[in-house]
């Protein structure tokens, strides 16, 4: 019992930490240019593909590197050409092009790395049982994965505490109508924000890739627990997003683990369930309803809470 | 007071208006009678019934949309619940032999949509907006995965299936044949697309127009946006269903696909392409979208990204939708200016074509090299054979793409230049824009 819990702590931590490093630039994204990107996880996806391309060619760390810059290069120009021309046709166009790029991002990429998960391997310098726990082997590259996630949390942190251009972001999410008054060029603000917000999805992208699947449908599975994770930590709240992506992990992480079900727990007292369609509800384990936990979660909060767990903004 | 309301009410229509518009209607069903006359086959004839039940998901879908202002990227899951339930219907009214004909059975998918919308509607429609967008989603996914769980009732991955045919019968219909689920598909159509219409008609109908653009104002007014979002989001659930349910009938099967991400996609892409400012603009996105998606996926392999860079473009550079640009050209018909901007199109469409083609090139040569790398370089893309590994078509290729987008760029400067002069005019003519 202690086992399974040190050991979904580890993962689940892990997971809300990847989760974030999306989040984070979805949520600063959405402050300052009010529009939610649904084509962030695509950003994910991209990296993700870019890091195994780079990878073969060059190795994995050249691919740590570039693949993220490669996204980040795509998201800016997706800002500067795209976004910035459909935003005089309000939020609902600028949300449906998005939507329209994600669509087009998958089948691009389906194109060119085809339907089938590709061989994305952790890199023999990290391939290895970093410690013991309970007899279960500890990868090193999840260790790796975490690190990379706090620093970039950390860095980003600094940078949105200490730096200026972090104190034009803070400023823009909250009053994002005076950092324009006040004469910064909001425009290229906008394209930096949105091409280091795409490059962070792509760094989660590259050091995810190979611990999970590498496949053109990564975008549409993670993309909506994404979204779960800015509407219950609250639309442009970064400390929620921070909050709602560990809790989402670590929900997500700890209902895959546990193998219970209404029938083992209850079973003696009325078998005469079992015979019914409800036999699905009652003999469904948690492990088997682990991937609606989020949206369940998302029900729940909106229904308790709708503003999300840390949201101010009613938008 | 009285006099207040006599005046700002609208004047009685005159009878040939009223002749006009009644005429629009009774033409529209004598069109449906004769349809299946001249165009018999069965391919056309499940085209049809296609067609029929997009348009009306896609009009059941603007209701939210276009007139309450709220994007939703999970309206499927009121499609696929009205499916499921109808063939679980069936099954029960056959196994039974209940006195229920199937030309009533999709009221029960009609029922059941409503019956969700109202439901899981009161939490979804708390907020508008951005919000709403991702509460739709979380709520579609977790429709769509729980149905994968609850597999006694869903079927799973198969789905459930049933046969039509065994219900009680009027008037010797048997509804086997393709023919007489058009007819079925036909009526039920014209019914909800009227039914719909009229809700536009209604207080209700404006309040979620007002809901639409003012939301504040609307609670100044006396309303609340919440309620009134709500209501239109339970109509649309209605109608979604109603199109399931007729979905399912249509194919005897239901299954989890009903349900998920790409089913609302496609009525987004639908209703959106459409145009979601007029009335008419789902019906012919659903028209269009369905058309586009039988006919491109016999020309090209990816026909799914054509399809999404079609979206992008509507969105980039129509946001009224195929019936926005359209409608854009009346003041200008009406001020006979149309002749002024006509030619400039024509200039503007040779570039851009060129450049549509060019794309396609490229997209289709790197497809063959891609996907199937090991075949033929001799590929066969829109009915026209090339030579994939032909440096020539590559650039081809490159000089379409490029040189078609710097003149193409330049042209609709000017095509900008002449509409707006040709709108100035219209606009000193007197003619409201």
């Amino acid at each position: 019992m202690l086992e399974l819990i040190v050991i979904s702590t580890l993962n689940g931590v892990l997971f809300g930490m990847l989760l974030f490093l999306m989040a984070s630039g979805l949520t600063v994204i959405f402050s300052m240019l009010g529009v939610l990107n649904f084509a962030h996880a695509s950003f994910y996806m991209l990296g993700a593909f870019f890091g195994f391309q780079i990878s073969r060619w060059f190795g994995f760390w050249p691919a740590l590197l570039i693949a993220p810059l490669l996204a980040g290069a795509i998201g800016a120009g997706v800002e500067r050409y795209g976004l910035r021309r459909v935003h005089k046709n309000g939020h609902v166009a600028e949300l449906l092009f998005t939507f329209g790029l994600a669509f087009a991002i998958e089948e691009i990429v389906q194109i060119i790395w085809g339907k089938s998960p590709v061989d994305f391997r952790v890199p023999p310098l990290l391939d290895f049982p970093a410690f013991t726990i309970f007899s279960t082997n500890y990868p090193a590259y999840k260790i790796f994965m975490l690190l990379v996630s706090v620093a970039i949390f950390a860095a980003l942190l600094i940078t949105l505490k200490k730096t200026r251009i972090g104190l034009i972001v803070q400023a823009a999410l909250t009053h994002p109508h005076m950092v324009g008054h006040l004469g910064h060029n909001v425009g290229r603000i906008f394209m930096l924000v949105f091409g280091v917000g795409t490059a962070l999805a792509a760094v989660a992208g590259v050091i995810a890739g190979p611990a999970l699947v590498t496949q053109s449908n990564m975008a549409g599975l993670l993309g909506p627990i994404l979204f779960v994770v800015v509407v219950v930590g609250g639309l442009g709240s970064l400390p929620g997003a921070f909050v709602a992506s560990l809790l989402i992990g670590l929900v997500q992480t700890f209902a895959v683990s546990i193998n219970g079900s209404l029938s083992e727990a209850f079973g003696p007292l009325s078998p005469a369930y079992a015979t019914t369609w409800l036999a699905d509800i009652w003999n469904v384990t948690v492990a088997q309803i682990a991937p609606i936990m989020p949206y369940v979660l998302l029900v729940l909060i909106l229904i308790f809470r709708p503003m999300g767990l840390l949201g101010t903004r009613d938008t | 007071m009285s006099d207040l309301t006599s005046s700002a009410a609208p004047p009685y229509p005159a009878t040939a208006e009223k002749f006009k518009f009644y005429g629009l209607w009774v033409a529209a069903a004598i069109a449906l009678l004769v349809l299946p006359k001249l165009f018999s086959s069965g391919g056309s004839l499940t085209t049809f019934s296609l067609i029929g039940i997009s348009i009306i998901f896609s009009l059941s879908y603007n209701i939210l949309l276009g007139q309450t202002g709220l994007l939703s990227f999970g309206h499927a899951v009121y499609y696929g619940l009205g499916g499921f339930l109808v063939i679980h219907a069936i099954n029960i009214i056959g196994m039974n032999k209940l006195p229920i004909p199937l030309p009533v059975v999709p009221l029960i998918g009609g029922l059941t949509g409503l019956l969700f919308a109202v439901l899981l509607g009161w939490v979804s429609t708390q907020r508008s907006g951005t919000a709403f967008a991702m509460i739709s989603l979380g709520v579609a996914e977790l429709v769509a995965s729980s149905a994968l769980i609850l597999r006694t009732f869903f079927g799973g991955e198969a789905g459930i299936s049933a046969n039509r045919t065994k219900l009680f019968r009027v008037f010797d219909w048997s509804f086997g044949p393709q023919i007489q689920i058009y007819y079925l598909v036909a009526a039920w159509t014209l019914l909800a697309v009227i039914a719909m219409y009229a809700l536009t008609r209604t207080p209700l109908g404006r309040m979620c127009n007002a809901v639409r653009d003012n939301p504040e104002r609307v609670q100044f007014v006396g309303y609340d946006p919440h309620v009134v979002r709500y209501l239109a989001f339970c109509f649309s659930g209605f109608f979604a269903g109603i199109a399931g349910a007729l979905a399912a009938i249509n194919f005897e099967i239901a299954n989890s696909a009903y349900l998920g991400a790409v089913q609302s996609g496609t009525v987004l892409f639908a209703t959106y392409i459409g145009g979601v400012g007029f009335f008419i603009g789902p019906i012919i996105g659903a028209i269009f979208v369905t058309l586009l998606s039988l006919g491109l996926s016999d020309l090209t392999p990816v026909w799914q990204l054509y399809f999404g860079l079609i979206f992008i473009a509507v969105v980039m550079f129509a946001p009224g939708g195929i019936t926005g640009l359209l409608m854009m050209h009346r003041p200008l018909l009406k001020a006979g200016r149309l002749s002024k901007v006509l030619p400039s199109y024509l200039i503007a469409f040779v570039p851009t074509l060129a450049m549509i083609v060019g794309l396609i090139l490229a997209i289709e040569t790197t497809v063959h090299f891609t996907v199937n790398p090991g075949e033929d370089s001799h590929i066969k893309a829109f009915g026209v054979r090339f030579d994939a590994a032909n440096p020539y078509i590559w650039a081809m290729a490159a000089i379409l793409l490029i040189g078609g987008f710097l003149v193409a760029r330049k042209t609709w400067t000017w095509v900008g230049h002449a509409w707006d002069d040709a709108t100035s005019v219209a606009r000193e003519k007197g003619v409201a824009s």
